[in-house]
Order: C-alpha cells, then structure tokens, then sequence
C-alpha cells in the first residue's frame, strides 16, 4: 500500500486470488465440457475448478471481512460496496429477466408445430402441473416470513440488540433451508420430467435458478450468522448483514414473479397433480 | 501545500518514494490492483487479439480473392482436421468467420476501449486514486483471458464437420444445437460466459468509480465526454450481457441435457434465440462505439482548442442512444418473419438512434468549425473515424427499413455496414486514443510521421476493402459463404487487395510503437499544450505509480459549457478550475 494518502479510498496491495479465481472458472467449465461430453478425467478437472472456485471465494471474501475489521472500510468504501451490490442484483434481475422472456414466449405463444405442445398452454404433453396452491402457495409464505424475520434482525441489530439479530437469523437461515427443501421434494415428485418440451425446460431452468440463488443468499446469511457471533457488526456498520438481505429480498421478489407466472398462471386450468 | 500537479512530478522525482514503489514482475502483471497496469495489460492482451483476428480475416479474404474454394481445404488438413472433402471446408470457412467475429468483438474491441482506454483513464480524468474495486478489477481482465483460452479450445476439438466451432458469432440455433455435434461449441460458449462475466463485473466497477469517485467539485455535469462515454457503456454492458448469458445457456441445455428452449420438436422456437440475442446484440453494437464517441470528443475539443460545442447534448446524446439501443432489436430479424406492424415499429424506432447519432456527428463538426485545428495524429484519426463513421451510419439507415433489409439482409451491403461503423469507427477511434494517450502511458513519443502514415495506408485499405462490399451486397452476394458466382470476382479481387495494404499499415504501426519504446522522446506531462484540459494532464508522463494522493478539488469559477471537464491550475495553493 502507498503511504501518505490524503483520501478515503480503500487502495488495495497486490492480489493473487483474481488470477487464481479466473483459471478456475477456466477449470471449471472446461471441466463441464468434458463431463457433457463423456470424456475421461472430468470429474477430476472438474472437482478441481470447484475446488479452486470455493478456496477463491473464500479467500478473497475473508480478505475483505478483514479489511472491514482492520478500518480500511471508510463511509465512502461503503458507499462504493452498496453501489456495487445494488448493481450486481440489477444484472442479476436481467438474467432472470431471460429466463421469464422464454417462459411468457412459451406461454402466449404455444406451439402448433408439434403434438408435443398441441397450440396450447400448458402443453398436450404436460398431464397434470403441480397444484400452485400447496406446497408452492407454502413456500411463498415461508419466503415471506423468511423476509420478514430477517428485517426483524437487521432492525435489532441496528438498535444493539444482539440476542434478537440472532434469533432473527437463525429463523431466516431455517426458513431457507426448509424452502429448500420443500423445493427439491416437489422436484423429486413433480408429474413431468426435465426437458423434453417448452414447458418442463423453462420450468426447470427458471426455478432451478432460483433455487440456486436461494442456496447462494443462504450461505451468504449462514456467513453473516457467523460474523454476528464474532462482534463483527456494530448498529452503525454491517454492511455485510446488508447486502445479504437485499440479496435475499431480491430472491424473495423473483420467487413472486415465478409463483404468479409460472406456478399459479403459467398452469391455469391445467389438471392438477 | 504543493499543487496536485506540483506533488506528482516531486513524487515522480523521488523513485523512492511510496506513491511510485512498484510491486515485482510476478505480482506487478498477475497479481495487479493497479488501474493503469491493468490497463495497459487490457491494451496488450487487446493488440494480441487483434493481430490474431486480423490473421484469420487475411485468410477470409484470400480465399474470396476468386470464386471456388482455394485454402480452405489446405487448411482443414493443417489444423488437423484429416482429408478434406466439401464439407469439412465449408465448416474451415464457419470457424475462421466465427472466430474472427468473436474474436474482434469480444477480444480485440471491447478489450481495447473499455478495459485499456477505460481503466487508463477514467480514475485520471475524474481525479481518482484508482477504480472502486481494484481486485475486481484484474478479476474482470483474467475472466477475459479465460474467456478467450476456452474460444481457442474450441478451435482444436470436434465441433460437428469438422473441428472448431463454426456457429457465427451470433451463435444461432439450430445450427449451434443440433447442428454442431462435439465440444466446440460448447467451449464457444463458455468463452462468452467468461468473458461476460468479466465485462459485467467491470461494468460494475465503472458505475461505481464514476458515480463515487468523481473530485471534489466535478459534478457530473462537469465530467469529461469520456468518462460520459464510459458510464453509459456500463450501464449497457450491465443490462445487456445477462440477458445473452441466459440466452447462451439455453443453448448449453439444449445441446447437453435435452431441453427444448429452441427445438420446434418440443414446441421452442430458434426465432427466441435470436430475440434473446439482439436485445444483447444491439446495445452491443453500442458498447462497442461508445467510448470512440468519448475519445473522439476528447481529442476533437484538445486539438481546435476550444471545449466541445454542445457539451450538455453530446453526454445525452449517449444516454439517449444507450436508452433507446435497448428497444431497437429486432432490426437484425426483419427476414424472421415478423408481422408488418413489428416491422414498422423497429423501422422507426431505429431510425430514431440516427438523431442522436447526428447531434454527435455536428456538434463535432461544429466544434471543430473555426477552431485553430492542429493536424496532429490524433485529430487525423479521429477526422477519419467521424467520416467513415457517418458512412457506415447512413447505411445503417438504409438497412433500418424493413422492406429494403428484406433484400440487402445477409448480404454483403450489411457486412459493408458494420465494418464502416467497426473497423473504421471503433478502430479509428481505438488508433486515434492511442496515438492521443500513448505518451502518456508510456512516458515517450511515438513518431507523428509514421503514425501519420499508418492513418493513410489503413484508410486507404480498410475503403479498398470494405466499400466494394457494398456494390457486392446490393447486386446480391450472400455473406458467410466461401464461394461466389464469377460476377462477383472484380470487386472481391480489390478487396483482397486492401488486406494486404491494411498489413502494409499495421507494419508500420509496430513499426513506430517499437521506435516509440526503445528510442522514443521524453514525453511531458502535458504534451498537446493549452487545448489538453483533463485532468490527465496535470500529472507526469508516465503518471506515478499511485495518482492524486490529495485529491485534486475543481473549482466552480464557469458555467459548465467552458469545459468538458475540470482542470486543475498548475500553480497557486489549490488546483483550480481556472
Ligand atoms: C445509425 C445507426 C445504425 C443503424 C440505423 C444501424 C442499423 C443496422 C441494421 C438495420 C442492421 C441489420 C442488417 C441486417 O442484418 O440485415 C445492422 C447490422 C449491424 N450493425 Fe448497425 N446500425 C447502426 C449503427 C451501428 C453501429 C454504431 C455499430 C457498431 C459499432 C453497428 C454494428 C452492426 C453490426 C455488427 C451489424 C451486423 C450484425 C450481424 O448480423 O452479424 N451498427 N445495423
Ligand atoms: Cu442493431
């Protein structure tokens, strides 16, 4: 690091873990290639960008926790952390902005071409959808809650009362779980299988990303848990905490979307499994 | 206190001092957190790429020198790719196309102005340290370089004829489905996942950067044009790239675990695809010209010596064109079969960009009308890029129509079209910022003479070989396809002869880069004089290590329509604007 700096910027030393993260990513989709394609060793290049992908993340993110604690987080880094976490979710709601463009094409449009789809919504080949209004309608509320305890710990924590903030993340991080869960269950006894025709394909691509985003904030709240053990947040400053809630309310917000379009219109007059 | 400029040079002086202390090879390339390392790591990676690409179009282009395939077969046995037959070599001609498109977008391009211009320049023109997330920042540069590794992958293993991966670069399905058996295009696909995971994270960072870092008194209506350019750039790299990474990942599941997002057979529709990738795929194009709006103002308001006319309407101009690049899509599907009302509307909203557009094209005429002009390199370039530019945007405009693209769609008129506006107005701006900037990254001069003549070969060339596409393309030549009926021989030959005055320009263009490096002049710190006002400027050639350790303050002496961007004064207690 330089010396006499006269500003409030956080300039960082020289870094291994970008380089070592990229080669990974690298690993890991070459990896994917082989395994797509049956060839030898792709588990092992596989496993090994995973490997490197989870040693990155990890320390790159404990550098940061780190950095937090050792005051190198100014108001105006902090600022910087929120502009960029308010960004990554704006990119990520674009990603997913994808996958609901191919659902509605699907759903407005039902293909003639093919018996599969017979011209209408949900598909000829689609017997039975799973009934929005159990273990789905379930999960919405469970998300809901889950926003709910959450906010309840992020405002204890921002009043100092540390016993409540863990409780209230305790409850969160539970309720993922049991999302979760409920998820993989409904998948397991879903009455259509992946792929195959327009509907299961983006069904399953769209909740599964999802699902994959709820493991993402889960573990990101898991993180935070541990810090709130650890002192690390004081009511004044907790950005991690932050950023990991409007992670998981941004998580929760797609859920919505996927209940209403998918679940609950997308299988509107469909018979129910 | 010393002035910001003042502190520098001292800085500068004092090779031990903190503010220039380099890190060692291995951590100062690999392990960089440094704006301007990455940077010029960008600009290297961006000149290797480029000259790959660009290799690869000298064999497009030899092989079209005469109808028949000629190379082709040669060079699908010398990759590896076994006996040739028909097949094998018009896949060869797929994969040289693909890889050249993907290459000089994704690789050479973006790259260039975005990651090397970009990350050069943002922090010094807004009187900045150094990016918002400097780790994130080499992180966005390496994704880059696995990105290309997997596309050179994808060049050595089956991807369906033949080896490599030969979909186009916009990857369309069925062709890049069922069409292309093997792990190429596979590996073509996770090149963009790489790579676009990098540009999101850079756009990130550049948001950030700009909207958080900016000198005290440089608001955002003070901001150099550039730094303009870069923001809106950002934003379209932000909203634009997830949309092609879910697209690209449909096509990913449809290959390898039986979805059907585009295969009619289970009620998907490959027209989705191409929905998906042009709502990318036209702020794309945008990306890509962006910031060569930003560094042609720069350079056209230094050298008339006089602030941008309009300054206010060239920076919305770009918000205009960024907002509306996003609703324009479907120009590039009029022969899909769009209902006549969806084509009167992509009609008209595309022909509305040409407005904006042209507010650019006058105001920089109009700041350039009466200005005392100084002919350097430069400006050369960047007079160059404004007319080949204006060429390649009327054509666009023609192109716009619907009932004429049914005719000129795929044909050579539209290659025509988006070289004038790529290889002449990106990479005219992309020569015009380096010839402008290079001194001051690299502390010596470039010779004005040879960069002078590079301008007037590689104009002479790239117009040898991109203007007779446009006859080509009107009397019906169909683009992507190796081989051409006898009439279309004349004009094909003149064009493979521009290649080779294009090489002829590069020549000299490593030519005088090298001279520059190993026997080059000191450069200055301000070396265009009075007309430079950014604050580039106020700092040494090169900039130390670590800039603005004491942040320089801008002061609010004018209305903003004086400059187009704080300067800091060279003397006096504090930097001021005036
Ligand atoms: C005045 C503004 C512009 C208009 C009205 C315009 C219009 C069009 C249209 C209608 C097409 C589709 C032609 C076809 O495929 O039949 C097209 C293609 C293209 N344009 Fe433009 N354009 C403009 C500016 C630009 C700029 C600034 C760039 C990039 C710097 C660009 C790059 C491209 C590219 C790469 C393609 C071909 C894509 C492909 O099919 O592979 N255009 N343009
Ligand atoms: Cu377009």
């Amino acid at each position: 690091m330089a010396g006499a700096t006269n500003h409030q910027y956080h300039i960082l030393p020289p870094d291994i873990w970008p380089f070592t993260g990229s080669l990974s990513a690298l690993t890991f989709t070459t990896g994917m290639v082989m395994y797509m394609h049956d060839l030898a060793g792709a588990f092992l290049v596989l496993g090994l960008g995973i490997a490197g992908l989870i040693a990155t993340f990890f320390s790159w993110f404990s550098n940061i926790v780190k950095e937090a604690q050792a005051g190198h987080h100014t108001p105006v880094v902090q600022l910087h952390m929120r502009y960029g976490m308010i960004l990554f979710i704006a990119s990520e709601v674009m990603f997913f902005v994808g996958w609901f463009w191919a659902w509605f094409d699907f759903a407005l449009f039902p293909s003639e071409l093919t018996d599969v789809i017979g011209g209408i919504w949900p598909p000829a080949a689609i017997e039975a959808v799973i009934d929005p209004f159990s273990l789905p309608l379930l999960n919405t509320l469970i998300l809901l809650c889950s926003g709910t305890t959450l906010t309840w710990a992020h405002h204890s924590l921002i009043h100092g009362d540390r016993e409540s903030a863990t409780t209230g993340l305790w409850l969160t991080i539970a309720l993922g779980v049991v999302f979760t869960a409920i998820q993989v269950y409904e998948y397991a006894h879903a009455p259509f299988a992946f792929g195959q025709n327009t509907y299961s394909s983006a069904f399953y691509m769209a909740t599964g990303f999802h699902g994959f985003h709820v493991l993402v904030g889960t573990i990101f709240l898991i993180v935070c848990l541990r810090r709130l053990y650890l002192g690390h947040f004081t009511p004044r400053q907790h950005f991690g905490f932050e950023a990991a809630a409007w992670y998981w309310h941004f998580v929760d917000v797609v859920w919505l979307f996927l209940f209403v379009t998918i679940y609950v219109w997308g299988g509107w007059g469909a018979a129910i499994h | 206190m010393a002035t910001t400029a003042d502190t520098f040079q001292a800085h500068h002086d004092d090779a031990h001092h903190d503010a220039d202390h380099k890190p060692g090879f291995f951590a100062r390339w690999f392990m960089s957190t440094n704006h301007k390392d990455i940077g010029t790591l960008y600009l290297i990676f961006a000149i290797m790429a480029g000259v790959i690409g660009g290799a690869v179009s000298g064999i497009m282009r030899m092989e079209l020198q005469e109808p028949g395939i000629q190379y082709l077969g040669w060079w699908v046995e010398f990759l590896g790719g076994g006996a040739s037959d028909f097949d094998k070599a018009g896949h060869m001609w797929n994969v040289l196309i693909t890889a050249h498109g993907l290459i000089m977008v994704f690789f050479m391009v973006m790259p260039a102005m975005i990651g090397g211009f970009g990350n050069w320049f943002v922090p010094l023109m807004i009187g900045a340290p150094d990016m918002a997330f400097p780790r994130m920042n080499n992180v966005s540069f390496w994704l880059t370089v696995a990105g290309f590794l997997s596309l050179m992958f994808s060049a050595f293993v089956p991807g369906g004829t033949g080896n490599g991966a030969g979909t186009g670069w916009t990857v369309y399905a069925p062709l890049s489905t069922s069409g292309s058996v093997g792990p190429a295009v596979d590996f073509a696909i996770f090149s963009l996942h790489l790579a676009g995971a990098g540009s999101i994270l850079g756009a990130t960072n550049f948001i950030t950067t700009i909207l958080n870092m900016r000198a005290p008194g440089m608001t955002l209506h003070k901001m150099p044009l550039f730094v303009w350019s870069l923001l809106v750039t950002a934003f379209l790299l932000l909203l634009a790239l997830p949309v092609l990474a879910a697209a690209i990942t449909m096509l990913l599941t449809d290959r390898n675990f039986g979805t059907t997002f585009f295969d009619p057979a289970g009620g998907g529709d490959p027209v989705l695809y191409q929905h998906l990738f042009w709502f990318f795929g036209h702020p794309e194009v945008y990306i890509m010209i962006l910031p060569g709006f930003g560094i042609v103002s720069q350079i056209v308001a230094t050298f008339s010596r006089k602030p941008v006319f309009g300054y206010l309407g060239m920076a919305y101009a770009m918000v205009a064109i960024g907002v509306i690049g996003f609703v324009v899509w479907a120009h590039h599907m009029y022969t899909v079969g769009l209902d006549v009302n969806t084509k009167m509307y992509f009609t008209a909203a595309t022909m509305v960009i040409a407005v904006p557009t042209g507010v650019k094209i006058f105001s920089w005429i109009a700041t350039m009308w009466g200005g005392s002009l100084e002919f350097k390199s430069p400006l050369v370039w960047a007079l160059g890029f404004i007319f080949l530019f204006t060429v390649g945007g009327v054509t666009g405009v023609v192109l716009a129509n619907g009932g004429i693209d049914d005719n000129l769609h795929d044909t050579y008129y539209v290659v025509a079209h988006f070289h004038y506006v790529l290889s002449m107005g990106a990479v005219f701006a992309i020569f015009a910022g380096f010839y402008y900037w290079f001194p001051k990254m690299s502390g010596r001069w470039h010779s004005e003479l040879l960069s002078h003549v590079h301008f007037w070969l590689f104009f002479i060339g790239v117009n040898v070989v991109f203007f007779p596409m446009h006859f080509l393309g009107m009397n019906g030549m169909s683009r992507r396809i190796p081989d051409y009926t006898p009439a279309f021989t004349y004009w094909n030959e003149i064009a493979s002869n521009g290649y080779w005055i294009i090489v002829a320009s590069m020549v000299v263009f490593f030519a005088n880069i090298g001279w520059a490096l190993v026997a080059g002049k000191r450069a200055a710190g301000n070396y265009w004089g009075a007309g430079a006002t950014t604050l580039e400027w106020s700092l040494t050639s090169p900039p130390p290590f670590h800039q603005f350790e004491t942040l320089p303050v801008i002061e609010d002496h004018h209305s903003h329509h004086d400059h187009i961007g704080g300067r800091p004064e060279k003397q006096g207690a504090r930097p001021a604007a005036h």
